[in-house]
């Protein structure tokens, strides 16, 4: 059954990539890409085509890939994985063995991109995915594996180092800042705490509340009583929106005082439309927003690049251009510049080729580590100021001037 | 007696030919055989002897973590080698690997045994629904510990290394060995089912007072047969461990609400306290799964949960005891079935 | 154990704190006693061990969500969530539950678990699996230096649930079908030769179950947060509940209601609210074991 309504896929993908073919001058150059169309990650693997799709239209509008004297264009089959792990890793095998795919996309979400590198590594296909920031991915001696984002250990560690700036500014020591850490057992989150503490420690810092949420969340006042009581500088809550929502909530209904309060998933959660002015001056961390500095020849700057998706895509008109499609429109930036730079269509020069990058984008720096992650872009945090999401750390990206202490 | 030998003989072929016939469905094949395992066990206590146990995944979870953190230690420091989420790799040799996995699978099964009989010696006290919701909170509790207990990764879950293999070499390998214990289990309980220690089970089923009264020592048989059910399906638990590589507490090893119920629903579906029953169901639950999961999206959920409801309360004698009734003779039985042949007649 | 000691130290050096849990723990325990009362009364009445007890809650929490999203008052949202699940209860009882009332009792346990998945499933397909809230927008209430603080929401929700609470007790006293259906608990058989319709019972009891859920839920909902799949953890504190009280004492569910709302506010507080969940679970295994051995003393003495 499987097998057909593949085959009938392939075969649908084949037709529409055949006009394309005929038509340019230019040659294909054929990705593959297994992603959530349908599934719990329906709604951000939707994100994550569209980044692609538009990036490489942008990049045939351009001209193509050009090398060699030659020029291409890239043409992604994709597949559905129904946000399970057991299918991507199947989709992968097929991609690579009867679609002959040579060079792979990134699924969406860290456990898909887990169960697909395997898969590409075997095989020896360079993948680069942009929607997978678990570090767990990068300590597998992965060869073949680059992420354009950054890994999810520094989703809001800078807020500690906000919180020694601030500290010194007010003629203290960091090491006097104390840290109050609450977030949801599952391996996301865990990946934020290991990297608040890290930071935590590296100040000298005292963690006096390191706890963890429930995945069924609905109340966190016994963690919201030892904030009153510990009276800690800098609060850190990390639980998907549940964690948002809640935090935001009960730290205005309980009247908790904390000079920094940073959490994740704000937007998700819509915390400024359901809770108005109690989420006034709360941190909230993203990979990338439309107002930053950024800029590459291609997309021109982030705010550029956030216009033109609206025009391209009508969806977005009325909402904020998410983060996942920016960086999934990084990648094939990145597939773009190495081919470019290798100068051939062979998997294994491409591959060092990629390793090898080094490059600004309207996204923000990419080059890879080792280990293939991105060690060259921040993240960064936003403060939700009078309603509104203001950049205020790195200092380098400042819109705005942090508010603090908070009320 | 030739049609039987024939049944069976195509029965051995299928099974040892399926992974070969549809390579695109190994995996699926495998979970099959999973399915069968944990149907099987699970009827062990709740068919034939009347003890409805929601907690049996707690030896699946179990299972698994214990054949990880065996895999691990012969070579590194457990507490170490999940701690380290963010750096250090780790590499296993294929002796190590397979040492690891067989080690991991013995130890998964003679320990869930063991837990079995400590939990078992509390839980058996209670009787009929008391059973089932307390077997429940030991599952769930035992996921909700596991997953605060750093040592073995907490809620990050805990990575063990890949096939070292050909990846498709890999999925026969585990076919071959959740077919293998799978058979291996039929055949005992086949065995079982027909001596005395079937028989006092079946008694313990049917009256527990008059069975104590005529001398059963009805505390020993009920721990005996929990801890053989626990050891098979913490062996099942260790070839899942190494199968999916990555898991975490409480969506993959102590999935209370998944492979916990549909256990259950296999048995009924096909018939509890039946030999061929939780075998029958199995198939028949998996195959409704992934149909569902593919052409119900969204509902699919919807369409299990309706299933449940459907086999509980109205299809009371699974398809087994259907069959049972309209071909009697399939089953060697005679035209009218009764109480001697020890099967859950309603 | 070092921030356990150290949570430990806490109550001591800071007594407010326990009063703070105290209260904390009451305002909870006070919604789990409502729909573990629902829960007393099929158990007791017609001996249905609902699994979907949870589901209806939730079921609940989102008609009320639903409708202050259409621009309801929420308050509304109480009796309106209170109607549209005694309808649901009705359907629900006629399909499925009166069908499994006289079978054995790990049947219908299966069979409310599956409706449970049912709902859960429904409830995200209709309003999808992220976390919902209503904020009433009430001031909150400040005590001993603002440590103490309750939320007007909150207390307004506690002060529901009692009003709640008495309506049924003073329902199931006075009025004819209440009268019905504790002869139907005492005694099924003589119930039916006194020419009730027990049948007809049956389903007032199992509807007026999902009736009392459903407006804990649009309380809850009021106070906390809702999502699909929350169900679960509030059939399991009401099982814990009315285990530890037994069946057909109002007062007594709402003491152990209370009781372990407070203790999983203790639990919690020292070891962590991850732990929550496996603190409820524990209790609950507690109390089963404790019971057991109340029986196996009795026996003993029989012997």
């Amino acid at each position: 059954m499987m097998r057909v309504k593949l085959s009938l896929l392939g075969m649908v993908a084949g037709a529409i990539l055949l006009p394309g073919t005929v038509l340019a001058a230019c040659e294909t150059i054929t990705l593959g890409s297994a992603i959530s169309l349908t599934g719990k990650y329906a709604t951000n693997g939707m994100h994550a085509k569209n980044g692609y799709e538009f990036a490489i239209q942008k990049i045939k509008d351009a001209g193509g890939v050009k090398f060699g004297g030659k020029c291409y264009n890239f043409n992604v089959i994709y597949y559905d994985d129904e946000s399970k792990g057991d299918r991507a890793a199947t989709l992968a095998e097929r991609l690579i063995n009867q679609d002959k795919v040579q060079y792979m996309l990134g699924p969406y979400s860290s456990g898909m991109t887990k169960a697909i590198a395997p898969v590409t590594e075997k095989y020896q296909i360079p993948m680069i995915e942009a929607e997978g920031a678990s570090r767990s991915l990068f300590n597998k001696g992965y060869k073949y594996l680059f992420a354009v984002l950054s890994t999810s250990e520094q989703y809001l560690a800078s807020a500690i180092t906000l919180a020694a700036e601030k500290a010194k500014e007010s003629g203290k020591e960091p090491s006097s800042v104390k840290v109050a850490v609450a977030v949801e057992n599952d391996p996301f989150s865990l990946d934020i705490r290991a990297g608040v503490l890290e930071d935590a420690a590296r100040y000298g810092m005292q963690a006096v509340i390191d706890e963890k949420l429930p995945r069924d969340l609905s109340d966190m006042s016994a963690i919201l009583t030892k904030v009153k009581l510990l009276k800690p500088d800098v609060l850190i809550v990390s639980g998907h929106s549940k964690g948002a929502a809640t935090a935001v909530r009960q730290i205005d209904e309980q009247n908790v005082k904390a000079p920094m309060v940073a959490v994740t998933h704000c937007e998700a959660a819509d915390v400024t439309g359901k809770f108005g002015a109690a989420a006034n001056d709360i941190l909230c961390s993203t990979q990338w927003a439309e107002t930053l500095t950024y800029e590459d020849p291609l997309f021109g700057t982030a705010a550029n690049f956030n216009t033109e998706v609206k025009a391209a895509y009508p969806d977005y008109a009325n909402k904020k251009v998410p983060y996942q499609l920016a960086q999934a429109s990084a990648a094939v930036y990145v597939f773009k510049d190495a081919f470019e730079r290798a100068g051939s269509l062979d998997k294994e020069v491409l591959r060092d080729a990629i390793a090898a990058t080094d490059l600004e984008t309207f996204y923000g720096g990419i080059k890879f580590s080792e280990a293939g992650n991105n060690i060259a872009k921040p993240m960064v945090l936003r403060q939700i100021q009078d309603g509104k999401y203001n950049v205020v750390a790195p200092s380098a990206f400042a819109s705005h001037p942090l508010n603090w202490p908070r009320n | 007696m030739a049609k039987r030998a024939v049944f069976y003989l195509a029965l051995i072929v299928f099974m040892l030919a399926a992974p070969f016939v549809f390579p695109v469905f190994k995996t699926q094949l495998a979970t099959v055989w999973l399915m069968i395992i944990v149907a099987l066990t699970w009827d062990m206590t709740g068919g034939q002897m009347g003890y409805n146990s929601l907690g049996n995944i707690t030896f699946y979870g179990t299972g698994m973590y214990v054949a990880a953190v065996v895999t691990i230690a012969l070579v590194y420091d457990v507490g170490e080698y999940t701690g380290s989420s963010g750096g250090g790799i780790y590499e296993f040799t294929d002796g190590q690997y397979f040492a690891g996995m067989f080690l991991g699978m013995l130890v998964a099964g003679l320990f869930c045994s063991l837990i079995a009989i400590v939990i078992g010696y509390i839980t058996f006290g209670l009787r009929g629904p008391y059973f089932a919701i307390g077997t429940l909170g030991v599952a769930i509790a035992a996921g909700e510990l596991v997953s605060n207990w750093e040592w073995v990764g907490g809620g990050q879950g805990i990575a063990l290394p890949v096939y070292p293999g050909d990846l498709e070499d890999g999925k026969v390998l585990f076919y071959f060995l959740f077919a293998g214990t799978g058979v291996v289990l039929f055949l005992f309980l086949k065995w079982l089912y027909t001596t005395r220690f079937g028989a006092a089970i079946n008694a313990i089923r049917d009256d527990e007072e008059k069975a104590e009264a005529m001398g059963i020592h009805t505390l020993q048989y009920k721990l005996a047969t929990w801890a053989m059910a626990a050891f098979f399906v913490g062996i099942a638990g260790a070839i899942s461990a190494f199968q999916l590589i990555h898991f975490e507490p409480l969506e993959s090893a102590y999935q209370t609400i998944n492979l916990g119920i549909f256990m259950v629903v296999c048995a009924l579906l096909g018939g509890k306290g039946t030999l061929w029953g939780p075998v029958v169901g199995a198939i028949l639950f998996h195959v409704f799964k992934e149909v569902t999961w593919n052409y119900l999206l969204g509902w699919q959920w919807v369409a299990l949960g309706a299933l449940i409801v459907a086999t509980v309360v109205y299809f009371e004698g699974g398809v087994v005891g259907w069959l049972m009734e309209r071909k009697p003779h399939w089953f060697n039985l005679p035209a009218k079935a009764d109480e001697a042949t020890g099967e859950d007649q309603p | 154990m070092e921030q356990f000691a150290s949570n430990f130290g806490l109550l001591l050096q800071f007594p407010v704190v326990n009063l703070k849990i105290v209260i904390d723990g009451v305002m909870i325990g006070a919604l789990f006693a409502l729909s573990a009362y629902g829960l007393a009364l099929v158990w007791g009445v017609m001996n249905v061990k609902n699994l979907a007890q949870g589901d209806f809650v939730i079921a609940g929490g989102y008609v009320c969500w639903w409708l202050s999203q259409k621009g309801l008052p929420a308050l509304l949202g109480v009796p309106i969530a209170f109607l549209v699940m005694a309808g649901i209860g009705w359907v629900v009882y006629k399909v499925v539950i009166c069908r499994v009332i006289d079978r054995d009792l790990f049947t219908t346990l299966l069979a409310t678990f599956g409706l449970a998945i049912i709902m859960a499933q429904m409830l995200n397909l209709m309003f999808g699996s992220d976390t919902q809230s209503v904020d009433l927008g009430y001031e909150t209430l400040y005590f001993m230096d603002g440590f103490i603080d309750v939320p007007i929401a909150k207390l307004l929700g506690v002060l529901m649930a009692a009003a709640l609470a008495i309506g049924v007790v003073l329902f199931m006293k006075y009025s004819r079908m209440g009268q019905a259906i504790r002869a139907t608990a005492q005694d099924v058989r003589a119930a039916r030769v006194l020419g009730i319709n027990t049948d007809k019972v049956y389903a007032f009891t199992f509807s007026l179950n999902a009736a009392i859920c459903g407006a804990a839920g649009a309380i809850i909902v009021m106070v906390w947060v809702i999502q699909p799949f929350y169900g679960i953890t509030h059939s399991v504190r009401a099982f814990v509940i009315v285990t530890a009280a037994g069946l057909g004492n109002l007062p007594g569910v709402i003491a152990a209601g209370l009781g372990i709302g407070a203790l999983e506010q203790y639990g919690a507080h020292i070891f962590g609210i991850g732990y929550q969940q496996a603190i409820a679970v524990l209790l609950l295994l507690l109390v089963l074991v404790f019971r057991l051995l109340q029986q196996r003393r009795v026996r003993q003495s029989l012997q």
